[in-house]
């Protein structure tokens, strides 16, 4: 029972963290149809920045903040510079991002190294937190990694579905040359999905740097798992990324505890499994 | 500016895909009388409308509207520039409410079209406006999107097969509520396959054939020739 309950728990800081980088990923691709293969390398990027600036100036929050801003200017120039060209051919836009990503993490290796990094989180969400059922404690930390999802998830819901931008931003996914019919630059638009989109990211990498550890490779698996989430879910839906991040977190985590050997196929069958149900994914509509 | 001021001159306007040539060397003017320009399908219509939004890409020619040259500019711009885009088939969003569809688009507050406005011309709207762009039907859709360009506070005003699978009892109010606009001194350049759409809105006729403009006529010569209109588009 208790190894259920911890197993669970583990899932939804997992699921947490795919979420942040996925509903990143679904955003811009929702509204450019452009899969940013550098987003998981947005993520490592945005770890390495929140540590930095918590080394340098010892302040957590600041570090986070840093991270956000920074990651999302680094998205904003890629666009900008390397994609605005070629956005609408689908095989360029891959290779330049994986080649960006590559850049970036090796880049990050050199800075950095090859050993283990965290960025340690301030003393009031450290240590663990009673959680008043069967006798569980669990580390704070993860409680606030997943209140910050869910407080994320509700931010960017109201944000899409009640405001102006919002709508501009439905509205782009559905038909975008109207938007530009209407009188609306869609090209300013698009910069700031993509500072918003990236941003997430960079958010995702300085929080999941507090839970997990930061190293060479944690950006191809978030990547990975993040493309996973966004399959599942439905390309281009933040919902679907919710329910998508929800799923894979949970079954990874619980594949992981009782069939360690075989604990990414299983997860890789959801995938499959899904698709094979409904290729749009759970919530993504046929194109 | 002067009497050029909102007057869309359209001239040697050519336009390919890839390497077929839809439109060839089109060159027509919309002043303040409402212009309407017929032809069968597939004859390069929509394209025209397209390429004088920037919708697709021009070789060669010239958009000038209110003597300011267009082609080339961003979609955003030339509606800036006083545009108004009605595109066929709708292309309501799904995604968004009646409301929400007039609000993005918005307009400042004193201009001749604002949210309100729009919804006193099209009560029916009005009625709508918590309901998804997708669940409007076919007439409904239409005044949503006549609605959307009209908030752009256009000095002319693109329409492209408004009338398209509409019913005909449909099409007669869109018809009468479109004169009103045109009464009111709204421009209007309007594209049509029905013959007395076109002819009741519009007081010159364009007509389309393979890329080109064939004839330009008074809508009363196209009435009264059974010859030019099965010629032309193949109606009796
Ligand atoms: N995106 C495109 N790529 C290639 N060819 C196209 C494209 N759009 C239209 N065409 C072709 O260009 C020609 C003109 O099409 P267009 O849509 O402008 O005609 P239309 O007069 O508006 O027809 P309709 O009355 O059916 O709306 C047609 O032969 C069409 O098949
Ligand atoms: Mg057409």
């Amino acid at each position: 029972m208790d190894q259920i309950l911890t197993i669970g728990l583990n899932g939804l800081t997992v699921a947490s963290l795919y979420f942040l980088v996925a509903s990143g990923l679904t955003l811009i691709f929702g509204m450019m149809r452009i899969v940013n293969l550098a987003h998981g390398a947005f993520y490592l990027l945005g770890g390495y920045v929140a540590f930095s600036v918590l080394q340098g100036t010892e302040s957590w929050s600041l570090g986070l903040l840093a991270a956000l801003a920074a990651v999302g200017a680094v998205g904003v120039v890629m666009h900008q510079v390397l994609l605005r060209a070629i956005e609408h051919e689908d095989m360029r836009v891959a290779l330049v991002t994986i080649g960006v990503s590559l850049i970036l993490a090796d880049q990050l290796l050199v800075y950095y190294g090859g050993v283990a990094h965290s960025v340690v989180p301030p003393d009031f969400l450290s240590g663990g937190m009673e959680l008043g059922v069967a006798g569980i404690v669990y580390p704070r930390y993860r409680i606030f990694v997943l209140g910050l999802a869910i407080l994320v998830g509700i931010a960017l819901w109201l944000f899409i579905s009640r405001t102006r931008f919002g709508m501009i931003i439905r509205a782009g996914v559905d038909d975008r040359d109207m938007v530009s019919a209407t009188g609306i630059n869609v090209r300013v638009v698009f910069a700031a999905v993509f500072f918003i989109g990236s941003a997430l990211a960079g958010l995702a990498g300085a929080v999941g740097a507090g839970a997990f550890s930061l190293a060479p490779g944690t950006d191809v698996e978030y990547l990975l798992y993040s493309l996973i989430v966004v399959i599942v879910g439905g390309m281009g839906s933040i919902p679907g990324a919710a329910i998508g991040a929800l799923l894979v977190g949970l079954v990874s985590q619980f594949a992981l505890g009782y069939t360690p050997a075989v604990a990414s196929i299983v997860t890789f069958a959801l995938m499959i499994g899904v698709l094979a149900v409904r290729p749009q994914g759970l919530l993504g509509r046929t194109a | 500016m002067g009497d050029e001021d909102g007057r869309l001159v359209v001239d040697g306007l050519n336009v390919y895909y890839d390497r077929v040539h839809v439109l060839q060397d089109v060159g027509f003017e919309v002043g303040a009388e409402p212009v309407a320009m017929v032809g069968r399908n597939g004859m390069g219509k929509t394209t025209l409308a397209k390429a004088l939004l920037g919708l697709v890409p021009a070789a060669s020619g010239s958009v000038r509207f209110g003597g300011q040259e267009l082609l080339g500019a961003s979609p955003y711009k030339i509606v800036k520039a006083g545009i108004g885009y009605v595109p066929q088939g709708r292309r309501i969003w799904p995604s968004l409410s009646t409301h929400e569809h007039l609000v993005m688009v918005g307009a400042k507050a004193g201009s001749r079209w604002t949210v309100d406005t729009v919804y006193d011309v099209f009560p029916r709207l009005a009625e709508r406006r918590d309901v998804s762009g997708a669940n409007l039907s076919g007439g409904e859709q239409q005044m949503l999107a006549i609605a959307r360009a009209l908030l752009t506070n256009p000095r002319l005003l693109v329409m492209d097969e408004p009338s398209e699978g509409l019913a005909p009892a449909i099409v007669e109010h869109l018809a009468s509520t479109l004169r009103s606009l045109v009464d009111e001194g709204q421009s209007v350049f309007l594209v049509e396959q029905n013959l007395r759409f076109a002819t009741e809105l519009g007081d010159h006729i364009l007509v389309m054939v393979n890329g080109r403009i064939a004839t330009d006529l008074r809508s009363e010569e196209l009435l009264a020739d059974e010859e030019k209109q099965n010629l032309y588009l193949g109606v009796a």
